[in-house]
């Protein structure tokens, strides 16, 4: 992935959260977290289904505001930031090449009306190569299975050239060797001094290649190194955690100041 | 009757030859809009914009006669404002925006057919609906030309961005691209071509000209950009075929030109050999990887 670079490493960017309270119609998804991803760490967030963990990326996307306190990103701006959906809205019917959607990567080089240059051109080639996708330029997007075009949303992902990256479950549906190769890239990008943050499942994936994790339950359980945050107590204690929506809850009281 | 007379109306008659002009540029204009409205899946959002611009071209109409101008920014104003009205019901409350566009294009149809028949006669209706070669004059012309050339310029300025809206739009979101200007822009498009057709095809049947010809270029290519160009060829093809037949057999010109795109349209569903139905029938053959 290095190649694709032409200008040095970008310095990296932190993403914090200070006591912040993230949720959909007043009731919270994410209770009072404070936890902060600094420069150049690989993390992944942990926790049951419907534990806030997709709402934290939103959150440092702004495309949700937080209720209390504050979504802090520092070293780059927001719209730098890339980030892969869970669901990504990609409508497959439409008969776009591989090259021209991976080329989308470069949006915040050529913006809606540069031209493309050679070296372009040759970025593109060089990130669908480090995915695996080398000599798919051509291929349309509704010619791709699954495991193919979640390694293009790689590529598209690496062109951006973000110092900080934003992963939403990028493994769902995927087989493991395409695990294995797509974690690669990503352990690639943090070597380079990028911010990674993954939201995961497999908590063996974690436990091997993330040096650090964050256990989230609607609240914070546990951050720090990955064997000290995946012990069999702070699991539990996520599984323990309500996930009914209590229409008439009482509101918190708790202080916002961070 | 020959295909030598039938050329001979266009060589004979100035105002065949308007025609042909209005709708051979017309179609350069439609081709791209109606890829993009099929592809966003927006095609019957543009037959009920179609609709809606009809009371305002027949507001247009009750002030000042067939004026082009006073018609022109009547239906310009319709067509936002049904636009603008239909989002509008659909943010504020639980219907859904196919739903509320239906509503509002009915309403705005059956208002446009009352105030033209409060004023003029059917003829007028009639006209207004389905069209007239004879209405195409040289301010008609002058006001396609304007609109099919700032058509080509909003395409070549938005084409990146709207691809990327209609395949990716949370993408184009994230990296700060103004999807919902790009959104209205090509909404706005829409309606001045509607408008720019009314004259020869009618309010009802100018959005045929972007749909059929699109729709039938979708069974030929699967490349952006070839589709873009294969529909203009059809839209073009159409108006000469239609304009024809409408002078050689006395027919309303607008429904003569989508009859003949609707051919173009069955023969392409036949045998295009992109997803046409003789090319599914055939057993194809496959590569070793």
């Amino acid at each position: 992935m290095t190649a694709i670079r032409h200008q040095p490493a970008p310095d990296g960017a932190t993403l914090a959260f200070l006591n912040a309270t993230i949720g959909y119609d007043g009731h919270p998804a994410l209770h009072h977290v404070s936890a902060t991803f600094a420069p150049g760490t690989l993390t992944a967030v942990v926790g049951p289904n419907g534990a806030g963990k997709s709402t934290l990326l939103k959150a440092a996307i702004g495309a949700i505001r937080p209720i209390g306190g504050e979504v802090a990103v520092s070293g780059c701006r927001r719209n730098e930031i890339a980030y892969l959906p869970q669901l990504a809205e990609i409508d497959r019917a439409f008969p776009l090449p591989v090259f021209d959607f991976v080329a989308m990567g470069l949006w915040g080089r050529r913006g809606a009306f540069g031209g493309f240059r050679r070296a372009d051109d040759e970025d593109v080639a060089r990130s669908l190569a480090a995915v695996g996708l080398a000599g798919f330029e051509g291929r349309l997007l509704d010619t791709l299975s699954g495991g193919q075009l979640q390694r293009v949303l790689f590529a598209r992902l690496a062109l951006q050239d973000a110092p900080l990256i934003l992963l939403d479950e990028p493994f769902t549906a995927v087989d493991d060797r395409t695990t294995h190769e797509l974690m690669d890239v990503v352990a690639g990008w943090n070597a380079e001094g990028r911010t990674v943050v993954a939201v995961l499942h497999d908590l063996d994936l974690v436990r091997r290649r993330f040096p650090r994790a964050l256990l989230v339950a609607r609240r914070l359980i546990a951050e720090g190194d990955t064997a000290a945050v995946l012990t069999p107590d702070h699991l539990a204690a996520a599984r323990h955690h309500v996930e009914a929506w209590d229409e008439a809850a009482p509101f918190c009281e708790a202080e916002h100041t961070p | 009757m020959t295909a030598a007379d039938l050329l001979s109306a266009f060589t004979e008659f100035a105002f065949m030859r308007r025609a042909l002009a209005g709708c051979l540029v017309l179609s350069v204009a439609a081709a791209p809009l109606g890829v993009f409205l099929m592809l966003r899946r927006l095609s019957l959002t543009g037959d009920a914009m179609a609709h809606a611009i009809l009371p305002g071209v027949a507001a247009g109409y009750l002030l000042a006669g067939l004026n082009l101008w006073a018609m022109t920014a009547g239906g310009l104003a319709a067509g936002l404002a049904i636009a603008l009205l239909a989002s509008a019901v659909t943010r504020l409350t639980p219907l859904r925006e196919d739903a509320s566009l239906a509503t509002l294009y009915l309403v705005s149809l059956a208002l446009g057919v009352i105030l033209i028949s409060a004023r003029g006669s059917a003829v007028d209706v009639m006209h207004l609906l389905f069209g007239s070669v004879l209405a195409i004059d040289d301010t008609a012309l002058v006001f396609i030309g304007i609109v099919a050339s700032l058509t080509v310029v909003a395409f070549a300025v938005m084409w990146r961005p709207l691809v990327l809206e209609c395949v990716d739009p949370g993408f184009l979101k994230a990296v700060g691209g103004h999807g919902a200007l790009v959104h209205v822009l090509f909404m706005l498009v829409m309606v001045l071509n509607l408008i720019a057709g009314f004259q020869a095809l009618g309010t009802l049947l100018s959005v045929g000209l972007m749909m059929l010809p699109a729709a039938s270029a979708r069974f030929w290519t699967r490349s952006l950009g070839a589709m873009t160009a294969l529909a203009m060829a059809f839209a073009a093809a159409a108006s000469g075929i239609g304009l024809a037949a409408s002078f050689a057999a006395n027919l309303p010109s607008g429904p003569a030109i989508i009859v003949a795109a609707g051919a173009i349209y069955a023969l392409s569903i036949a045998l295009g050999p992109s997803g046409g139905l003789i090319a599914r029938a055939r057993p194809a053959r496959h590569r070793t990887g």
